[in-house]
């Protein structure tokens, strides 16, 4: 159990308020009707699933219903931060991706 | 070599207070090189390093292990053992497994404890009743041993199950599989490390893989906690860990880790002699041997690797337990744990090669492996000793995720165990 913080209620919240979303950042092949089916088949299914620091969606499900994006270690459930999506993308762009 | 376990010995011994048994395995110190090196001592990799020797010779063998044999996800399951899945390729792979439980005592000369006291998948709603009949009779077509129940007839066979009109979650009817089960999940782990290590097998504990050496396209060797270890072959059977191995290849799984929580209850004496579950309240029940209900839950959605989950998974269960098991309602639970499962896009597991010469992987089993431990482990043998799957397991490759020819078992397998 955990605490998330939603950066469009700008209130602390129980995760149980929550919905996770999974991984954030994932690039959709730009286009899908030639890319093979290797590569179409990684966007679809395949997952970093880190141990450790893991750039993740979660939605506000039971509040505001919008998506944020947190930074969580996925070995201690610790917690970096949370931030709106355009936000998020410059912190995680300046850390240079997710490790 | 070990002496069998009998009758004679049991005797002998006890007329000697039970002193002088030899260890069941022999923990051994790695050696520089192997020909198969297999990462993961739980009962998959156990299992699979068994049948390698047995049925396919190989001598040269080693099972590498980060912490304890048997620490992982297979002795923190609920052991439930079925067969009655949807689709035709699962439903082959598990009654392979189910048919290896009915002999395996004897095979491993270890007793496992398995009890074949039939599992009810109960249906709540006419959805639910529609699926459970269209699974049923899927598995009649595959040999299942799959029965329909009434409501009388599972409020007959289980006395103290709500059937009642009024009931939050009104039993409609149910599943029946006579043959599952449930088994003593140490002696799973237990009995295979000892009939491997007779076939001179080496397991070593204590020794966490950190690193994949590759040239060429193929496996050199792994670096671990304990030095470097040449090998041929690697077969990796991590479970909720895959895909950190995975990583050291440079392979990518289509695998989310996720904890998955249990927990028991005081003994009491026998009033559960079968096995329940209901996939729509997300919660099952059976009754241990030391009389212990032991109960478990829905996984937490996030990923995770802390071996620890949400208390409000384990509230929802004990809360639609309590409206299944009026009876239960007073009972104190006496522990609660989590482990790490390895959940698949399609809830089924992967059984392969890969793009490294020498290198398969064995995972994806999520919630619901250790039924079939046995099973998996014999086919995942014949892969790694052929370098191709066996006819059971050709279906759970890799490659199934760029084909599209996923076996779609979520929500269709009665429940997620
Ligand atoms: C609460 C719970 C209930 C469940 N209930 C059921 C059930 O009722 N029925 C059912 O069929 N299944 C159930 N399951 C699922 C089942 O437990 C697993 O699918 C199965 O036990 C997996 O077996 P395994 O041998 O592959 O994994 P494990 O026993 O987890 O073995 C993997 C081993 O790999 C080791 N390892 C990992 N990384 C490394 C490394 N880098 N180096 C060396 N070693 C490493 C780990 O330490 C571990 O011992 C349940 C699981 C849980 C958590
Ligand atoms: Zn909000």
């Amino acid at each position: 159990m955990f605490v998330l913080f939603c950066p469009h209620c700008q209130e602390k919240r129980e995760e149980e308020e929550f919905g996770y979303g999974g991984e954030a950042f994932r690039v959709r092949p730009s286009t899908p009707d030639t890319v093979d089916d290797e590569t179409w088949g990684d966007y679809l299914f395949m997952r970093s699933n880190p141990k450790g620091w893991n750039w993740e969606l979660w939605s506000h499900a039971t509040g505001c219903r919008k998506f944020f994006v947190v930074k969580r270690n996925t070995a201690t459930n610790a917690i970096a931060g949370s931030w709106t999506l355009a936000e998020g993308r410059k912190v995680y762009d300046a850390e240079g991706g997710a490790q | 070599m070990k002496k069998d376990y009998s009758l004679w010995s049991l005797f002998t011994k006890g007329l000697k207070h039970n002193e002088g048994w030899d260890p069941a395995w022999r923990s051994a110190d790695p050696k520089p090189s192997y020909n198969v090196v297999i990462v993961g001592a739980g009962g998959h990799g156990l299992a699979t390093a068994y049948y390698l020797a047995k049925e396919h010779g190989v001598r040269d063998i080693a099972v590498i292990e980060k912490g304890y044999l048997g620490g992982g996800n297979t002795a923190r399951n609920t052991t439930i053992v079925r067969s009655n899945y949807l689709w035709d390729e699962a439903t082959m792979l598990y009654e392979h497994a189910l048919k290896l439980w009915e002999g395996l005592t004897e095979d491993l000369n270890f007793n496992v404890m398995f009890s074949q006291r039939g599992v009810f998948n109960l249906g709540h709603t006419l959805q639910d009743m529609r699926d459970i009949e269209r699974r049923v009779n899927a598995n009649v077509l595959n040999g299942i041993d799959a029965q329909m129940l009434d409501t009388a007839e599972v409020k007959r066979m289980i006395p103290i199950l709500n059937t009642s009109k009024n009931a939050r979650y009104p039993v409609l009817g149910a599943s029946y599989q006579p043959r599952a089960g449930v088994a003593r999940h140490d002696a799973v782990a237990w009995g295979f490390a000892r009939a491997a290590s007779k076939y001179g097998v080496d397991i070593v504990e204590n020794c966490e893989v950190i690193g994949m050496d590759l040239a060429g396209g193929r496996i050199q060797g792994l670096q671990t906690s304990r030095g470097f270890i040449r090998a041929e072959r690697v077969g990796c059977v991590a479970s909720g860990h895959s895909s950190v191995l995975a990583k050291m290849a440079g392979i990518r799984l289509p695998i989310d880790s996720h904890p998955l929580q249990a927990f028991v209850s005081e003994s009491m004496k026998p009033v559960l002699d079968t096995i329940v579950m209901s996939n729509a309240v997300h919660g099952y029940a059976s009754q241990s041997d030391k009389g212990e209900l032991v109960i478990g839950a829905g996984i937490d959605h996030y990923t995770s690797y802390t071996q620890r989950g949400s208390p409000h998974i384990i509230e929802h269960t004990a809360a639609a337990i309590i409206e299944l098991f009026p009876i239960f309602s007073r009972v104190r639970m006496n522990r609660q744990w989590g482990g790490i499962v390895d959940t698949t896009p399609d809830a089924c597991p992967i059984i392969s090669k890969t793009k490294v010469k020498g290198l398969y992987f064995n995972c994806g089993w999520g919630t619901g492996g250790f039924k079939a431990t046995p099973g998996s482990g014999n086919v995942f043998a014949h892969t790694i000793a052929k370098d191709d799957p066996h006819p059971l397991n050709k279906a759970f490759s890799l490659d199934r995720f760029s084909t599209g020819h996923l076996i779609d078992e979520h929500g269709a397998a009665a429940v997620a165990h």
